[in-house]
């Protein structure tokens, strides 16, 4: 557990002139569970964008272990081993959640690896054991768009996993979610975090403070500060752009 | 010099057809995705209303300027017949573009078949279904129960009010004979004639000299663009269609009404269809597969411009109107004089229909450079 | 690089079924090779006996055009990508194999046609298809190598909706201003007639025989067909198909790339299109550029939405219903056709979008139930009924 996964270096995305991302500077390394918070607009969901090449950045790069981004288009990336949860579940809603999770485990990518591969034992296992894992073994069988909002979510870190990443984006997992099926959710990515390296983006600061270890704080497409959660809250200038300019002391963020 | 102006001006007069009727595809489909595969029947009927039109105005003082009572007509007969399209298919199928597709493919046949059989027994025969129909169906809404009935009511009065009218025309037919089953315009085309202002041609250079009525079709396309230009940024609802365009969600949040804008937006392009209908019926005759001849090149307008920006599709349509009017007359053929293959090559496109093969291609090579047309709405999308 | 299971994983429970889907689809191959064997031998008989044999020539017709509908199934129903364009690939076939029959002459000479345009020595094009084999590769590959073409063209810049269709209908415009515009080449507006040649030394048309012989072909390649589509559709690739369909971006981020994917499956229904529409050309006795008309191709997409999308069954059955109540109707009143078909395009997309087997599953006993007399089945979300989670419970209450 060494050396650093992602390493982000000047990173500029303009949209006709908007910087939506601006020299941004990042690192992260190797088994580590990252959050990132910032108020809307911060550029945190067009940060992922650029990591997972669904945007290709302006200026600067990106480096996952150490070889530039740039040149790698979505699946590519994918394949490299950076997984990304959307905001909203995306789950491919006429599949079973048992099919949703073959088709990220499948081993061979290709349409000759689609048309003639048969799911390895192995790969069997694994979706039998994520599908335990993400409590959706009884509902298995039934297409996707039964399942309630929590299950989706759920299924989608399942899919996630079942791609076997390095690096898991994780964009607001618990949007919408009851205070317990977020705890569930945050046990979920605690246990993930003790094989894979984890970057969450979320607002709910309950379930930042039960994940997180070190924070990040991008305000208007830059880094704000980095620390532990403690440091972060107490930050003046954090507090700021949360809750505007305070004139007197003693605010706390949160 | 002289063969550049010539492409130029065919070119451009070409280009002006193909804006004037992309123009209110362009709005619609910009507004809401949709493409509106009945487009060039809404122009086939403005034709058609044209063709009305002059006939009404005939022997009387003001018969040199019917087209510009032509040019309303068609353009409110169109904008009400896109208004019930809109309110009665289109606005049930929103969020589904591919089966809207097809929908107003529908209609385009209807339309199509509509006009060539047109006649005065067709519409009482319509009237009556009409009234039946519906008329028993707004009786029966009050009803309390009515939900519960509505399958059976439908298919009780569907059958019912099919067969009154049907025999009420088929008498009609059988008491009148010719004076009411003689079809207003039939399968065959019809012609209308310009004005005699419009005869002639203004000569731009040696042997070449633009026809009057293109002349007038480029400077009907100017305004009508300039009149769209002015509507979508200077007035109170082209604010709203704007906001609508950019997005729907915020603008119903807004308290914009969202159905109404679809309405009128939908409306308006049809009723630019209508004008665009005017204008073409002075190249030629119309009939009632003058539409299909053009829907696929204001297509093409509509994908090469991009979405949501006005001045794509005036950039795309001259861009088409000009490369096919140089590779269809050969103009580029005397300047390869160099090259046996090359000078073959250009003479073997050099027909109407092969110059849309080679426009064809150019457009798809254009896509691989840049794949949402010539001016693409950035930003992060929540859609890739 | 293995994933790390958080709970000791547990061998799914595959082999009820497996079995059970072993079976279901040993039933599924019985009926299908009953419906087949039904088609060849006991219809065109009864067809004849009630003299109606024209109606023989039809049904091959409408059933090469059937698998022409389930290569649109292929990338509409499951893919979700609208192609208005199936018209080219219809006619590659046609032309491959008229092409051929065309040359059925005495060694020296070329088709009669080309003395019209004054063209004395054979395009240099037409000299492969001298060759029986090739014909028979051509008519497959030609259409999927032009859609696989044209497909990469476009999937990869990630053109899709109806910006797919729409590039689609201009390519369709493209082909048929080429095919028309070219007397010389290929005859131009008038087609290739393919009756008056002959095929193994017999002439091809009014010959019940080679008449009868494309039949059972047409017959044979529907079934085959049908058997392709439906391995296909139920692998993992089907799935991938469905996955697409839902969401593009999902399979990009889960380390897919849509766009071989898309051009696989354009390619192969473009493939079958050219079997059709060689099939369908022997037995209309003529090819000509009218079959890359606009209406005609997406007429196609509306034999898939009468039936049903994503059931290949609907696919076949909406082609023949389609296409037979086009017949009967024009033969009667050939002015309400399009008028007919307007409502059909209007209706099937409005009130029944699913097509008539997506409805019968879903709605068809209820609407048996209320022709009965009997009240709804009340519905429940999700209908509890299906839901593993209530029968999970009461397997295991019940011990």
């Amino acid at each position: 557990m060494s050396g650093k996964i992602l390493e982000i270096e000047n990173l500029t995305v303009s949209f006709d002139g908007f910087k939506a991302v601006n020299d941004l500077n990042f690192s992260m390394d190797e088994g580590e569970l990252r959050v990132v918070i910032g108020p809307n607009g911060a550029g945190k969901t067009t940060f992922m964008d650029v990591i997972t090449g669904k945007t290709k950045p302006t200026e600067g790069r990106v480096y996952f272990k150490g070889k530039n981004l740039r040149p790698y288009s979505e699946h590519q990336i994918a394949r490299l081993g950076i997984g990304r949860k959307f905001q909203t579940p995306r789950v491919f809603l006429k599949l079973t959640p048992r099919e949703n999770l073959e088709l990220s485990c499948a081993q061979k990518k290709n349409v000759l690896g689609a048309l003639f591969g048969q799911s390895s034992s192995a790969e069997r296992r694994t979706v039998a054991g994520l599908l335990e894992t993400i409590g959706l073994a009884p509902k298995a069988d039934i297409a996707a768009d039964l399942l309630s909002h929590g299950e989706k979510q759920r299924l989608e870190i399942g899919m996630l996993v079942a791609q076997s990443p390095d690096l898991l984006l994780v964009d607001e997992p618990v949007a919408g979610l009851t205070d317990e099926e977020t705890e569930k959710v945050g046990d979920l990515l605690l246990a993930l975090a003790e094989s894979h390296s984890i970057m969450v983006i979320e607002h709910d600061m309950e379930f930042v403070r039960q994940i997180a270890r070190t924070v990040t704080v991008l305000h208007q497409g830059s880094v704000l500060c980095e620390g532990n959660m403690d440091e972060v809250q107490n930050d003046p200038r954090v507090i700021e752009v949360y809750l505007g300019k305070q004139e007197e002391d003693g605010h706390q963020a949160a | 010099m002289t063969q550049l102006l010539e492409s130029l001006f065919g070119g451009l007069s070409i280009g002006s057809v193909l804006l004037l009727s992309a123009l209110g595809l362009a709005i619609v489909f910009g507004l809401m995705g949709v493409i509106n595969m009945a487009h060039g029947e809404l122009m086939m009927l403005g034709a058609y209303t044209t063709f009305v039109v002059q006939n009404a105005f005939k022997k009387t003082p003001l018969e040199g300027f019917y087209i510009f009572f032509a040019l309303i007509a068609a353009f409110i007969v169109t904008a009400l017949l896109g208004l019930l399209l809109e309110r009665g298919v289109i606005r049930y199928l929103y969020g589904r573009p591919l089966e809207t597709l097809l929908a107003t493919w529908g209609v385009s046949l209807i339309l199509q078949q509509f006009v060539r059989s047109v006649s005065w027994q067709f519409i009482a025969g319509l009237l009556i279904f009409c009234l039946l129909f519906f008329g028993a169906m707004g009786v029966l809404s009050r009803l309390a129960n009515f939900e519960r009935i509505r399958g059976w009511v439908i298919g009780l009065m569907l059958p019912i009010s099919a067969a009154i009218s049907l025999t009420i025309s088929h008498i009609l037919g059988q008491t009148y004979k010719l004076a009411v089953t003689n079809p207003w315009f039939g399968t065959q085309g019809v012609d209308v004639t310009a004005p005699k202002w419009l005869r002639g041609g203004l000569p731009i250079v040696k042997e070449y000299q633009l026809p009057y009525t293109r002349l007038f079709i480029i400077v009907l396309t100017v305004v009508c663009v300039l009149g769209i230009y002015w509507f979508l940024n200077k007035t109170a609802w082209g604010l709203r269609i704007r906001a609508v365009t950019q997005n729907r969600n915020m603008s119903a949040c807004l308290g914009i009404p969202t159905a109404t804008v679809d309405a009128l937006t939908f409306a308006i392009g049809s009723g630019l269809a209508g004008i665009a209908g005017c204008a073409v019926s002075l190249l030629g005759s119309v009939s009632p597969n003058t539409g299909q001849s053009y829907i696929v090149d204001t297509f093409m307008v509509v994908v090469v411009g991009g979405v949501g920006k006005l001045v794509g599709s005036i950039v795309a349509a001259s861009a088409i109107g000009v490369i096919s009017y140089v590779v269809s007359s050969n103009a580029l053929g005397p300047l390869v004089g160099f090259s046996e293959s090359l000078k073959g090559l250009f003479e073997f496109f050099a027909t109407a229909s092969m110059a849309k093969v080679m426009v064809f291609a150019l457009i798809v090579i254009f896509l691989q450079f840049r794949p949402a047309g010539l001016f693409p709405q950035k930003g992060r999308t929540v859609d890739a | 690089m293995t994933v790390k299971t958080l709970e000791p994983a547990t061998e799914p429970t595959t082999g009820v079924n497996s079995r059970k889907k072993q079976r279901s689809l040993l039933i599924e191959a019985a009926i299908v090779i009953f419906l087949a064997v039904l088609l060849l031998v006991v219809i065109p008989p009864l067809l004849t006996a009630a003299g109606q044999g024209v109606r023989i020539n039809q049904l091959g017709r409408f059933l090469s055009l059937a698998i022409v509908a389930l290569g649109i199934d292929l990338i509409w129903g499951y893919t979700g990508l609208l192609s208005l364009g199936h018209g080219i690939f219809f006619a590659l076939g046609g032309y491959a194999f008229a092409m051929y029959l065309q040359l059925q002459l005495p060694a020296g000479q070329i088709p009669d046609f080309f003395s019209l345009y004054g063209v004395e020595t054979l395009p240099w094009f037409w000299q492969p298809f001298y060759s029986f084999p090739f014909t028979l590769i051509a008519v497959v590959a030609l259409p999927t190598i032009v859609a696989a073409a044209l497909g990469y063209l476009v999937f990869r810049n990630r053109i899709r909706g109806v910006y797919f269709s729409i590039l689609t209908q201009a390519a369709l415009i493209v082909f048929f201003n080429f095919f028309n515009g070219q007397q010389k080449l290929i005859n131009g507006t008038n087609g290739l007639k393919t009756d008056t040649a002959t095929l193994f030394g017999q002439q091809v048309g009014n010959n019940p025989q080679i008449m009868g012989a494309f039949y059972a072909l047409s017959v044979l390649f529907l079934v085959l067909g049908y058997a392709f589509c439906r391995w296909l559709t139920s692998g993992r690739i089907g799935r991938m198909l469905v996955a697409i369909r839902d969401d593009e971006t999902r399979v990009r981020f889960s380390g897919y790339d849509p766009t071989w994917f898309k051009v696989f499956v354009f390619a192969i229904s473009a493939g079958l299109a050219g079997i059709a529409g060689a099939l369908y050309t022997v037995q209309s006795g003529i090819i000509t550029p009218k079959s890359m008309d606009i209406a005609f191709s997406i007429e196609m997409v509306i034999w898939v939405a009468v039936g049903g999308r994503a059931t290949l069954v609907g696919a076949i059955l909406g082609a023949l219903v389609v296409n037979f109540a086009r017949t009967l109707l024009s033969e009667q009143y050939p002015a309400f056709w399009l008028f007919f078909q307007g409502a059909l395009f209007l209706l099937v997309v409005t009130v029944l979008p699913s097509g008539f087997l997506g409805w019968f599953r879903t709605e068809g006993a209820n609407f048996v139930r209320s022709l009965l007399g009997r009240r709804k089945q009340v519905m429940t979300y999700p209908s509890l009924e299906e839901d593993p989670e209530v029968q999970y419970e009461r397997e295991n209450l019940r011990d």
